[in-house]
């Protein structure tokens, strides 16, 4: 049911929360302008590691529900629900 | 406070920090209290120099307080902690696999103006995945001492005490962050690290390989659960012999008091006040030991995460989220360190949840009790031609029972008192390593000596107590009952005894459960206190075991089980409750449901089985 909000063209604003596992790309923004109210959960993203340009791979998913999902980051791997990751635009590759 | 220089241990989850503090106390370190991961206040000199005092603070991403935890790390550099006065160094721990990531946190302690001195930790992980890094131009740039340093290989240890001597003879002021933003911070560490960094690397390639199947969908549940069934298995197999032993070093006790004293007070003291009330606790220490070594080694092994990922979901259908499943599982070992590790639990009424069912969870005092009953009337076969053992069966629906609870519980909760906003689950997943042998060296030990130096105090204090006042009053001549009946005790185990016969407990189970308020294996010692006092000379030779399978029905002995699922809880767990939740409210709204839970399971549970059996 996700899969279907994935827009196929790379250059539209693709939210790393649509991903399935093996997916990997680029983070192009965290927290949009006009998400200003969720200025508080991107700063905790980033303080993770989440940053942009930073490459990124869609690991695993849960067991259960699809959600959450492991992405590796950097050099690191993040466990973040999909509501959360959705505040990440990517590119894909 | 003999310290004159205080430093503070600071820098993100997962760099090491833990690991390099207790490199560098060894194990002269001091725990306030409990020892949960890093969420009590640890401190040690600086490699035996009783002049520097060595504080350990919590792990966090930022100053920016996102739980209980990193708010104590926040309040410590500000110089605003109660009775905590401002470290007068901070030594800033960086992975130096994740350098980028880490130096943000770095560039924001410099705005503290306290001196600084950065550890490059991890520095053979780092060779190890090809990464150079030029530290000499990296303490340029950022005008402070950096220093590499391997903490599981003592690498760096002496360096790091001779610079801090120079940085507080020098009292180096240090500049002030410029960055107002954390993506303008986060911009100016990753060009700063981009700037020092020689060669990238090649990244961790085992835990990326590792984690495609330890977070399987499938293949992960499975490893998890065979995991946890493996490790109770463990806990009862291997510990058979060395509890043996025990047992028989007690006996043999036992047999040089009656040789060398005549029978009377001090014999009698001896005898089944001290050896047979503390004797039948400390017989548990193997079990322990076995279970927090487990416990350490999957901490230690960066698994624990795994698991937090793998049970959100799970959590969140209750309400709460994974990262809620790591204190929970410590409440497997005590719920002492598992409310404590609650800390780290952003969402206050997520935390007050998880504290609130921490006790629920099988805690190590309580194998001494499920070891007991169930050796006494469950069956020491295997089931069916399988290798699993009917007891440790049995042990292992005690345990799933306490969680199945917890969960419903905790349903219960976030829908009535602890009602609030959908939580979120941000957790990173650190690399994997190879057991830290010095980690769960550190943890064993601090352990056992809580865990004997209870048995020495509480333990025995209760017992002494308990086996004054069902010594006395004595007889009187010509009953049949033996004397413990007639003692304080027994009056006050028969006036219990009322409340307690619908759930098949007798006066001699009802004496138990008051001193097992003190702590929950208190309940055995007292059971073989008033059973030895009570009972014939070879019933105290073939030890409480065999003499409860003669003096208990089988419906007795599961409502006994069925209780110490949820109560009682121990003074301990009220007073950290007490603690963490600033307040008598909670401790007394956990204690009073638990014991209502547990009155209730146990009725049903001798009503039916007593109904079955006939």
């Amino acid at each position: 049911m996700l899969k279907n909000n994935i827009p196929t063209n790379s250059d539209a604003n693709i939210r790393l929360g649509t991903l399935q596992p093996g997916a990997r790309g680029i983070i192009v923004e965290i927290g949009a302008a006009n998400e200003a109210d969720m200025a508080n959960e991107a700063d905790r993203l980033r303080e993770i590691g989440f940053a942009e340009g930073l490459d990124f791979e869609v690991m695993q998913q849960s067991p259960f529900g699809q959600d959450p999902i492991a992405v590796a980051v950097g050099g690191m791997t993040v466990a973040l629900r999909r509501r959360d990751a959705n505040l990440i635009i990517v590119e894909t590759l | 406070m003999t310290s004159d220089i205080r430093i503070a241990l600071v820098g993100n989850p997962n760099c090491g920090k833990s690991a390099l503090f207790n490199a560098l106390t060894g194990l002269k370190q001091k725990v306030a209290n409990y020892p949960g991961a890093t969420v009590e206040r640890r401190t040690g000199p600086l490699l035996d120099n009783d002049t520097i005092e060595l504080i350990d603070l919590p792990g966090s991403y930022s100053l920016t307080p996102r739980s209980p935890d990193e708010e104590v790390t926040r309040n410590i550099l500000f110089g605003t902690q109660e009775n905590e006065a401002k470290p007068d160094v901070i030594l800033c721990v960086v992975d130096a696999t994740n350098l980028a990531q880490h130096l943000r946190f770095t560039l924001e302690l410099k705005s503290l103006g306290i001196p600084m001195i950065l550890a490059l930790n991890m520095s053979d992980l780092a060779a190890r995945e090809q990464i150079q890094i030029n530290a000499d131009k990296l303490s340029t740039k950022l005008g402070i001492p950096v220093i590499e340093t391997v903490a599981v290989r003592k690498k760096g240890l002496e360096n790091i005490k001779t610079n801090i001597q120079n940085i507080i003879a020098d009292n180096e002021g240090t500049t002030i962050d410029t960055w107002d933003s954390v993506a303008a911070r986060q911009k100016a560490a990753r060009r700063l690290a981009a700037d020092v960094t020689i060669s990238e690397g090649i990244g961790h390639k085992t835990s990326r390989t590792l984690d495609k199947i330890f977070l399987h969908p499938f293949l992960g549940l499975v490893i998890l659960f065979s995991l946890l069934f493996f490790m109770f298995q463990a806990v009862f197999s291997w510990s058979e012999v060395p509890m043996g032993l025990i047992e028989d070093g007690i006996i043999v006790l036992q047999g040089v008091v009656s040789a060398n004293l005549s029978e009377g007070f001090i014999a009698s003291f001896l005898s089944d006040g001290i050896l047979g009330g503390v004797g039948s606790v400390i017989v548990f220490l193997p079990q322990i030991i076995i279970l927090f070594a487990f416990i350490l080694t999957l901490e230690s092994t960066g698994y624990m995460s795994r698991a937090a990922f793998l049970m959100d979901k799970l959590m969140a259908s209750v309400g709460l989220n994974g990262r809620a499943f790591i204190p929970l599982l410590s409440s497997f070992a005590c719920a002492i360190p598992g409310i404590m590790a609650a800390r780290a639990i952003a969402n206050p009424k997520d935390r007050l949840t998880t504290i609130l069912i921490a006790p629920l969870m099988t805690c190590s005092a309580r194998i001494p009790v499920y070891t007991v009953i169930i050796g006494a009337f469950i069956p020491n076969t295997t089931v069916g031609n399988s290798f699993v053992g009917l007891q440790g069966l049995v042990m292992f629906g005690l345990y799933l029972m306490g969680i199945v609870s917890a969960l419903i519980i905790a349903t219960v909760l976030k829908r009535t008192i602890a009602k609030g906003t959908a939580t979120s689950f941000l957790l990173e997943l650190p690399k994997y390593q190879a057991p830290n042998f010095r980690f769960i060296m550190v943890g064993l030990i601090e352990r056992s000596r809580l865990f004997l130096r209870r048995a020495g105090t509480v333990i025995m204090g209760a017992t002494v107590i308990l086996w004054a006042l069902a010594s006395y009053p004595n007889a009187p001549t010509g009953s049949d009952k033996p004397d413990v009946y007639h003692s304080f005790a027994g009056m006050i185990g028969r006036a219990l005894e009322v409340i307690f016969a619908p759930i098949g407990f007798n006066w001699e189970i009802s004496i138990a459960l008051v001193p097992g308020m003190a702590a929950r294996e208190v309940a055995i010692s007292s059971l073989g206190t008033v059973y030895s006092l009570a009972g014939s000379e070879e019933a105290i030779e073939t030890g409480l075991i065999d003499m409860l399978n003669g003096l208990w029905s089988l419906p007795t002995a599961l409502a006994f089980l069925a209780w110490y699922i949820y109560a009682p809880q121990c003074l301990s767990t009220i007073a950290v409750t007490r603690r963490e939740t600033n307040g008598w409210k909670w401790p007394i709204f956990m204690t009073g449901y638990l014991f209502v839970v547990a009155y209730i399971a146990a009725f049903i549970t001798y009503q039916l089985s007593s109904a079955l059996i006939e």
